[in-house]
């Protein structure tokens, strides 16, 4: 057994850089690169993708990702560990062993599944954020719940290259190979709990290594347009130092690991996963060269009974339109526009939105500040059950050419589906989790 | 004296469905107990009264130090039926930063 392994972060959400990944692989010296690649958001979407084409349904940058990455994963040995399956798990499986095949590469897959739980949610089940049965939210499209470390573990266990899951708790995917590396004790919570916080500062791969802090002048970071994603050197103890490949750009230093330890974080001593209640609150945080971050102290309670399900709904379509003023009084000229777009349309939709951009678009109020801006965006927003009445909103913003304020330029309209999110929990034991392998 | 919160502290917001997470951490900690005295939970919902709808909790980390703010019913519904311009929430750091407190 090793002593200490290494763990990458190379994606941290579906729409991120390739590059850093290929680094990472290529130069990281890596014994696990982990992509996580699915949102609340994404697996909704990836339903709907299924529905339309059974042989789709998983990410959709997984070629791309896999074509780069596969011949330096072989090469090198590195195990890769991603939630691209999304919604399809099996396909993407198939995929990657079809993209093997062209390559002439030989590759052996894992697909971890078991999440799909929409037949067995009859809709009557409270939402957490309403208490009201799901189904009253709309048209139930997709139920997947989070699996944990427990689900990923018999796929590591296999020869996989390549392991695949669908809807997992994000930090699982890190968990999982220190427990099956160091072979780590499920009920050792805190345990757990420490590799919850390495798996937590991972996660949103380049955020830990400065990207989303930059804040120039005072939150200076190098070279963010080769920004490197970090990776943790993590000992069989748990004590874990966090870097990034030499060369990169970006930062890692006790000020970005503060940011990401508590990003989307509710009550920092209570972090629920299926793996364990985890305890932010004792971590230690210390620099330890340049870039170079130990993480110690997370802690944890025994995990849950019940696993979270995000269910997806059917919630309409949204019509927007854009168009712009400049010059002297733009904002008077925009918000005259806004008003005649609000007597226009407010009768027709319940939810309707009429921002400025350039004023108070962002954070809805300027907290008193308001000098006059040189150009304002109006943007108007609404909601409706069909895509043809939510196109209204874009066919009035882009009416106001000839019928509204003087000097309205570059109108622009969208429609767009909404797929909308509740949770509701599910008791664990009525998850069954499967792993098939697929070789190329 | 009055001071902005963004020249004393760093902050990153986060989403989970309707609720909001805000991060403030100083850059001295030494000025950890006077955000603890002035950025309390009340104080954060009036400053970000046009943008929280529902309560705000405060949880202290002494030992990072840093504060973090968990608001409900903040982002309109959240990330996918919001018809806001930022559905996720996630320029809402530098609402917090707006903030000012006496020191």
């Amino acid at each position: 057994m090793k002593e200490t392994i290494r763990i990458g972060c190379g994606a941290g959400f579906s729409g991120d850089r390739l590059e850093p990944a290929v680094i990472l692989a290529q130069q990281g010296q890596l014994d696990y690169l982990v992509l996580e690649c699915l949102a609340e958001r994404t697996i909704a979407l990836a339903q709907k993708r299924k529905r339309q084409d059974p042989a789709l349904g998983y990410d959709p940058l997984l070629e791309r990702r896999i074509e780069s990455l596969l011949p330096h994963l072989l090469d090198k040995r590195v195990r890769l560990i991603t939630n691209m399956g999304a919604a399809n798990p099996l396909a993407a499986a198939e995929k990657i062993c079809a993209i093997a095949r062209q390559m002439k590469l030989s590759v052996t897959v894992a697909a971890v599944t078991g999440d799909d739980v929409f037949d067995q949610l009859s809709g009557d089940e409270p939402a957490l954020e309403t208490g009201k049965p799901l189904k009253e939210s709309g048209s139930l499209v997709s139920a997947n719940a989070y699996l944990g470390t427990d689900a990923i573990l018999p796929a590591l266990a296999t020869d996989a290259h390549i392991i695949l899951t669908g809807r997992v708790a994000d930090p699982s995917l890190f968990v999982s190979p220190l427990v099956h590396a160091f072979d780590w004790s499920l009920n050792d919570a805190n345990q757990i709990g420490q590799g919850t916080v390495i798996g937590h500062l991972l996660e949103c791969a380049g955020q830990l290594t400065g990207g989303y802090f930059a804040d120039p002048g005072r939150k200076d970071i190098p070279d963010m347009a080769h920004l490197g994603h970090p990776f943790a050197d993590v000992s069989k103890d748990g004590i874990a130092v966090f870097s990034k490949v030499a060369g990169t750009g970006g930062l890692l230093n006790v000020a970005t690991a503060k940011e990401q330890l508590l990003y989307e974080v509710m009550d920092p001593s209570h972090y629920l996963t299926p793996d364990v209640v985890a305890d932010f609150t004792q971590v230690r945080l210390e620099e330890v060269g340049l870039n170079q971050v130990k993480a110690t102290g997370g802690k944890g309670q025994t995990r849950p009974d019940t696993l979270k399900v995000s269910v997806g709904y059917e919630a309409g379509f949204v019509g927007e339109g854009e168009i712009s003023y400049a010059g002297s009084n733009a904002l008077g000229r925009a918000q005259l526009a806004g008003a005649i777009i609000e007597k226009r349309l407010r009768d027709r939709f319940t939810d309707l939105r009429i921002d400025y951009i350039g004023s108070t678009s962002v954070h809805r109020t300027a907290f008193g500040h308001y000098p006059e801006p040189y150009e304002i965006r109006l943007r108007v927003a609404g909601r409706a059950a069909t895509a043809k009445e939510a196109a209204l909103v874009g066919e009035e913003v882009e009416a106001l050419y000839t019928n509204g304020p003087a000097g309205g330029g570059g109108a622009r309209k969208y429609v767009h589906e909404v797929v909308g999110i509740v949770s509701t929990l599910i008791d664990r034991a009525k998850i069954t989790s499967n792993v098939t392998v697929l070789n190329a | 004296m009055k001071t902005k919160l963004y020249d004393l502290a760093h902050s990153r917001a986060g989403d989970k469905g309707n609720t909001l997470t805000l991060s403030l951490i100083p850059y001295r900690p030494e000025d950890y107990p006077i955000l603890c005295a002035k950025v309390t939970a009340e104080a954060v919902k009036q400053h970000l009264q046009a943008i929280v709808a529902g309560d705000i909790t405060r949880y202290e980390l002494p030992n990072l130090p840093a504060l973090q703010f968990v608001c409900q019913q903040a982002l309109t519904g959240g990330v996918t039926t919001s018809l806001m311009m930022d559905t996720h929430g996630k320029s809402l750091s530098y609402a917090l930063l707006e903030m000012e407190i006496d020191t």
